[in-house]
C-alpha cells in the first residue's frame, strides 16, 4: 500500500504586511487518499480557499507558504520551480473554481480551450483532442456536444458553464481534483446535478477531490472525510457521518446546531456568540477560546494540537486530552 | 377574513427588455418583453412569517420591490391593511410607507458608507417625524441596544463593522420607524452559517416582542423551513404553489416543489431516496408555453403545453397544477 495521493504536513501561509506579518495559514497537516473525497469546510475567512491556492502554487503575492511541505504521490510540490509546477497544475492537479464565467476565457470557443488543455498536457494530434473534449463535454452531462462544442462561454448557463469548468479540469486526467466552492454560484436544483456529475467523474476516474465550500450540505453528500478549518487552523479533521452527526470540536458542534434544516425544527438556532477573530487578532492559546463555552483555563495559554480520536477521527481540543481526561 | 394585513391579487409586472428604437426599425424586431411576475395573488396575516421561495429568476425580489413601492406593478392590486396601495399618489404611499420597512440583501451596499451609524438609524424618524432632538438620541441607542449592539456603535462608520453587525444595523434601521411589516429580502445568504443563525434568531425575538409580521424572501429551503409559518413558491415569476410550512415539506403537491425538495443535500445522511433533479430554469423573455415548468416535469400531459394551469385549492394550501385538478385531456 502506497502512502497517501496528497500530503500536507505543518503548512503555514503568511502575508507580510505594513503592520507586520499575517498568519492565514497556521500549521494545517492533512492527507488525501487515492480516490478520496475530501471536504473543507469552514466560515469566511477560515483559510479554506488559502489551503487550495497553496497546494497548487497559486498564492496571491505577497502570501507565501512560510513553512512546512506538500507532498504529491511522494514528491515534494511546494519548492518547485515555476516551469516545473505549472507542468503539474492542470496535469496532475485539476482545478474548478466558484465562478464558472471567470474561469473560461470569453474571447475562445469552448472547443479552443479545452484543445488548448488537452494538448499542452498530452501528445495528441488537434483531431483527436477534439474528440476527446467532445467526449468529455459529453461526460458531463451537455445536451449536443458535437455541435455545442463550438460555441462560446456567454452561450451557455451557469449550470451548464460549470459543467465546461468541470471538462476542463478533468481533460488532462489529473489525479487530484482541487474544486473551490463549485456551487456556490447556483440554483439548488442546478447544485444537485453538478455535484452528482463531479462525484461520478472523479470516481470514474479513480480522481481524488478536494473540496472546498462553506455549505455543510454539500460536504455531507458528497464527501468521504471532512477537515474543519477555523481562523486558519484546522479544528477537526474525521469521516463524514462521524463529524456530522456527533461532531466532537465545540467549534464544530456549534456550527452543526446553527445550520437550519429540513428535518428538524427546533424553535431557536444554536447560536456561537461573536464571530471569528481577524488574523491580527487571533487569541492565545486555541484561537476559539473565547467564543467556547466549555474552555478550560488551559485553553488560554496554550495551543491544543490535533488529538487522534476513534475511528481516525482527530479533533484540536484540550477537552480530549487524555492527560486532563484521567485526572 | 379581517387579521389579513397584507394581501396580493393578480400582480404582474413585465419590463421592457427591447433593443433601442433604431435598431428595432432596421433590425425589423419587435418589442420584447420580460415578464418577472405573473398573476401572483397571496395574503399575509398579522403577525406571521409568509415566505417567498424560488431559483434564480424566479420574481421574488420584484415583488418584493412592488410590495414596499419602489417598483410599479403593470397589474394587479395590493392592499395593505385593507387600503389599496394607490402609487400615483405620494401622499398616501408616504402614509403606509411608514407602516412598513425592509431589510436587503447585502449588508455592504445597503447601508451609506458615508454616514454614521446614528444618522442611518435616525433617517426614517427625521423622515417620519416621529421624534426631535435628544429623544432621537435616545431611541437610536435604545434601537442598537435592542438588536445586540452598544449604544456607542452610533459614532462609527459602516465600515467599522462586519457583516452580522451590518444586518444588525440594518434591521434598527427598519425597526426605527415603528412598522408592522417588514419585508426582508434574502437577509442572511451573504453571512456565514454561524452570523445567519444570530441574525435568524434575532428577527425571531424581535417578532415575538413587537408583534411584527414578515415577508421573508430567500432561496434557501432550510431557512424559510424554519423561519415561515406559510410559504409560496415561486417558479418563473408564478406562483406553484402556497402551503403551510409544516405541510408543504411533508406532503409537496407541485412537481416542481417536489423537485426543490429533493435537491436539498441532506445533511441527515438518513439515505431518503431521490430522484435527480434534471433541467435548469428557462429564459423569461420566451417562456415554454403552458405551464412553464413542464419541459422539466416527468408528469407532463398533453394539456401542460397548452394551457396555464391556475391556482387551485389542494389539500394543503393551494397549488398550479393540470395534475392536481384532474384536468387531464
Amino acid at each position: 500500500m502506497a502512502g497517501p495521493l496528497l500530503s500536507v504536513r505543518d503548512l503555514v501561509v503568511e502575508f507580510p504586511t505594513r503592520r507586520g506579518v499575517l498568519r492565514a495559514l497556521d500549521k494545517v497537516s492533512f492527507d488525501i487518499a487515492e480516490g478520496e473525497v475530501l471536504g473543507m469546510v469552514g466560515e469566511s475567512g477560515a483559510g479554506k480557499s488559502l489551503t487550495g491556492a497553496a497546494i497548487i502554487g497559486l498564492l496571491e503575492p505577497p502570501g507565501r507558504v512560510a513553512s512546512g511541505e506538500i507532498w504529491l504521490r511522494g514528491t515534494r510540490i511546494d519548492n518547485l520551480p515555476r516551469e516545473k509546477m505549472r507542468r503539474i497544475r492542470g496535469r496532475r492537479i485539476g482545478m474548478v473554481f466558484q465562478d464558472p464565467l471567470t474561469s473560461l476565457n470569453p474571447l475562445y470557443t469552448v472547443a479552443q480551450q479545452l484543445i488548448e488543455t488537452i494538448r499542452t498536457h498530452m501528445d495528441v494530434s488537434e483531431k483527436e483532442a477534439r474528440a476527446r473534449a467532445v467526449a468529455l463535454l459529453d461526460r458531463v452531462g451537455i445536451p449536443a456536444a458535437a455541435r455545442r462544442i463550438d460555441d462560446y462561454p456567454h452561450h451557455f448557463s451557469g449550470g451548464m458553464r460549470q459543467r465546461v469548468v468541470i471538462a476542463l479540469a478533468l481533460a488532462a486526467e489529473p489525479e487530484l481534483v482541487i474544486a473551490d466552492e463549485p456551487t456556490t454560484a447556483l440554483d439548488v436544483s442546478v447544485q444537485a446535478q453538478i455535484i452528482d456529475v463531479l462525484k461520478e467523474i472523479c470516481a470514474e476516474r479513480g480522481a481524488s477531490v478536494m473540496l472546498i465550500t462553506h455549505d455543510m450540505g454539500v460536504i455531507a453528500e458528497t464527501a468521504d472525510r471532512v477537515a474543519v478549518l477555523y481562523a486558519g487552523r484546522l479544528a477537526e479533521i474525521g469521516p463524514v457521518r462521524d463529524v456530522i452527526q456527533s461532531a466532537e470540536h465545540p467549534y464544530t458542534s456549534g456550527l452543526m446546531g446553527s445550520i437550519p434544516t429540513l428535518t428538524q425544527v427546533a424553535d431557536r438556532l444554536t447560536q456561537i456568540p461573536g464571530s471569528m477573530p481577524r488574523l491580527n487578532a487571533i487569541p492565545q492559546g486555541c484561537a476559539f477560546n473565547p467564543r467556547c463555552t466549555q474552555a478550560l483555563e488551559r485553553c488560554k495559554v496554550e495551543r491544543p494540537e490535533l488529538i487522534a480520536r476513534e475511528g481516525g477521527r482527530q479533533v484540536a481540543c484540550w477537552l480530549y486530552d487524555k492527560q486532563v481526561q484521567n485526572v | 377574513m379581517s387579521d389579513v394585513l397584507l394581501s396580493v391579487e393578480g400582480l404582474t409586472r413585465r419590463f421592457d427588455v427591447s433593443k433601442p428604437w433604431l435598431n428595432r426599425v432596421i433590425e425589423r424586431e419587435e418589442r420584447q418583453f420580460l415578464t418577472a411576475n405573473a398573476d401572483v395573488s397571496f395574503e399575509i396575516r398579522k403577525g406571521e412569517t409568509f415566505a417567498l421561495v424560488g431559483e434564480s429568476g424566479s420574481g421574488k425580489s420584484t415583488i418584493a420591490k412592488m410590495i414596499v413601492g419602489l417598483l410599479e406593478p403593470s397589474g394587479g392590486v395590493i392592499r395593505f391593511d385593507g387600503e389599496e396601495m394607490d402609487f400615483n399618489s405620494g401622499a398616501a404611499m408616504r402614509q403606509l410607507r411608514r407602516r412598513f420597512q425592509m431589510i436587503f440583501q447585502d449588508p455592504f451596499a445597503s447601508l451609506n458608507p458615508r454616514w454614521r451609524v446614528g444618522d442611518i438609524i435616525a433617517e426614517p424618524i427625521h423622515t417620519f417625524g416621529l421624534l426631535k432632538g435628544a429623544e432621537v438620541t435616545r431611541e437610536v441607542g435604545r434601537l442598537l441596544d435592542l438588536v445586540g449592539l452598544s449604544a456607542a456603535d452610533a459614532e462609527k462608520f459602516p465600515h467599522e463593522f462586519s457583516g452580522g453587525q451590518r444586518q444588525r444595523i440594518a434591521i434598527a434601521r427598519a425597526l426605527s420607524s415603528k412598522p408592522e411589516f417588514i419585508v426582508c429580502d434574502e437577509p442572511t445568504s451573504a453571512l456565514d452559517v454561524s452570523v445567519q443563525a444570530q441574525i435568524l434568531n434575532l428577527m425571531r425575538d424581535l417578532q415575538d416582542e413587537f408583534g411584527l409580521t414578515y415577508l421573508l424572501i430567500s432561496h434557501d429551503l432550510s431557512v424559510v423551513r424554519h423561519m415561515a409559518k406559510r410559504i409560496g413558491v415561486l417558479y418563473l415569476g408564478r406562483l406553484v404553489e402556497i402551503a403551510d410550512a409544516k405541510r408543504l415539506f411533508v406532503e409537496p403537491q407541485h412537481p416542481y416543489t417536489r423537485m426543490l425538495l429533493d435537491a436539498v443535500p441532506d445533511l441527515a445522511l438518513s439515505g431518503r431516496r431521490r430522484t435527480p433533479v434534471t433541467g435548469e430554469i428557462p429564459n423569461p423573455i420566451n417562456p415554454p408555453p403552458g405551464c412553464a415548468f413542464h419541459p422539466r416535469c416527468p408528469h407532463v400531459m398533453p394539456v401542460c403545453r397548452a394551457r396555464v394551469p391556475a391556482l387551485s385549492e389542494t389539500a394543503t394550501g393551494h397549488g398550479a397544477c393540470h395534475l392536481l385538478t384532474g384536468d387531464a385531456d
